[in-house]
């Protein structure tokens, strides 16, 4: 119930409405919730609606955590 | 698919040497218990991490006397009952919305609001009740919808609203001494509308390590060292393992849209009970959408079907295989629970992965 998919805007038809596909299918979507999208930007779509747009970036806090995991796991420490 | 291989190793490798005592961690999100049971992750969490099911159903937790509600609104002539799929095989004391349909009621299932809206918009001549369920990655999207509606005057829309607030009821888990939680796996798209510091309380005063995580096999390894980190060094707090969707500060505009057409009110739980606050109750200004108050209609407490162990299940105490009607009386052609009904029920997710098969993880 809480899944979103993330989908790429292909076409915006107005200020609430846009084409977006995930894989080969292309679904209309609204997009009121997340101010200015632009066609191209990857966004979450839940249940109909966008729910926020994706960055690449994972964050710092992921990469900070790889980096001691590899630190613990990886070298030494057995 | 190697490089996925070697990271879940290092991973489940670095939580074994955190985890040095019994912790007891809650996945809130259905999805990610989906996700735990389908990568096959439970093989590889050390024997002291006690991974429960959390809450974080929308339909499992929608209360038995919502459903009927719901039921009975169905059973007004000239009304059309539209909602999401999974809410149709949810049991009501009585009947369900899938029987109602099978009696030649108007039941409709939609996969947005805005369906809904679109229903009423063509048909003029049915009321149409969305039976709006949800948390807040939902409730952004129904309010919406009422906003257009109220612009547009669509006077045959109304919502039966059951939308629900997530840390209200994380608040009330986090106070149950008998669930005694450790660490919370956060929820990842209701923590897309909501950011991060609506959880700050749960390590401030209740000492529960937190960490935000997305739903791949990686993400929520990740998750789950991060929290066996946090408990270890004895410092925890909210950790956000989702930057990709989930900002500090969350989705502002979306919050904005759901103040302006609901305020907190309180909300019954399918088993948790009445948490004060835990849901969204329409303003004044669009309480002529109310489909309660429009075709007087109530919500009654009723007593769960008798052995249903829903509720323990849901607080984390039981496991779905614990309760004495899993498998045989209840089992997903024959929900007796909502835990078995959604495909994010806990249940559920124990009944289909049941199987066992192979590890997926071992070399
Ligand atoms: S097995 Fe059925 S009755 Fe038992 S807790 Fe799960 S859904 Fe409820």
């Amino acid at each position: 119930m809480c899944l979103a998919i993330p989908h790429r805007i292909l076409r915006l038809f107005d200020d609430k409405r846009a084409l977006a596909s995930a894989g080969p299918v292309e679904t209309e979507i609204r997009v009121d919730l997340v101010p200015g999208l632009e066609i191209g930007d990857v966004v979450l779509v839940h249940a109909g609606f966008a729910i926020e747009r994706l960055l690449e970036e994972h964050g710092q806090e992921i990469e900070a955590l790889w980096e001691e995991v590899r630190r613990m796991a990886g070298t030494g420490h057995e | 698919m190697n490089d996925t291989r070697q990271r879940i190793a290092l991973l489940s490798k670095a939580l074994d040497l955190l985890t040095d005592r019994p912790i007891k961690v809650m996945e809130v999100c259905g999805t990610h218990t989906v996700s735990i049971f389908r990568q096959g992750l439970r093989s590889l969490l050390p024997p002291s991490l006690k991974l429960v099911s959390g809450p974080g159903c929308p339909v499992c937790v929608t209360d038995q006397g919502e459903i009927d509600a719901a039921v009975s609104l169905a059973g007004i002539n000239g009304v059309t009952v539209a909602t999401y799929g999974d809410m149709l095989r949810v049991p009501g004391s009585g009947s369900s919305l899938m029987n109602e349909r099978a009696r030649g009621r108007d039941v409709r299932i939609v996969t947005s609001a805005d369906q809904a809206l679109e229903i009423a918009r063509n048909e003029k001549t049915r009321l149409i009740v969305f039976v709006a369920v949800g948390f807040e990655t939902t409730a952004p999207s129904t309010a919406s919808v009422i906003l257009d509606a109220h612009r547009d005057r669509i006077s045959n829309f109304t919502v039966l609203d059951l939308h629900k607030a997530v840390p209200p009821a994380l608040e009330a888990l986090a106070s149950d001494a008998d669930i005694d939680l450790d660490a919370l796996l956060l929820p990842g798209h209701v923590s897309v509308i909501l950011g991060l510091s609506p959880y700050g309380f749960l390590p401030e005063r209740y000492g529960i390590a937190c960490a935000v995580a997305g739903f791949e096999a990686e993400e929520i390894m990740l998750g789950l060292v991060e929290v066996a980190r946090q408990i270890k060094e004895g410092r925890p707090r909210v950790a956000s393992l989702y930057g990709q969707a989930v900002r500090a500060e969350g989705n502002p505009f979306a919050r904005s849209l759901v103040d302006r057409v609901f305020e907190p009110g309180d909300s019954s739980w399918r088993g948790l009970g009445e948490i004060p606050l835990s849901g969204y109750a329409l303003r004044e200004e669009y309480s002529s959408m109310d489909a309660l108050k429009r075709l007087d209609i109530s919500i009654r407490r009723t007593p769960p079907p008798d052995g249903c162990s829903c509720g323990e299940v849901l607080r984390g105490v039981m496991t779905p295989r614990e309760c004495p009607l899993f498998g045989n009386l209840c089992n997903p052609s024959h929900p007796v629970g909502p835990c078995m009904v959604s495909g994010e029920g806990s249940c559920a997710a124990h009944f289909r992965f049941s199987a066992g098969g192979d590890d997926p993880w071992k070399r």
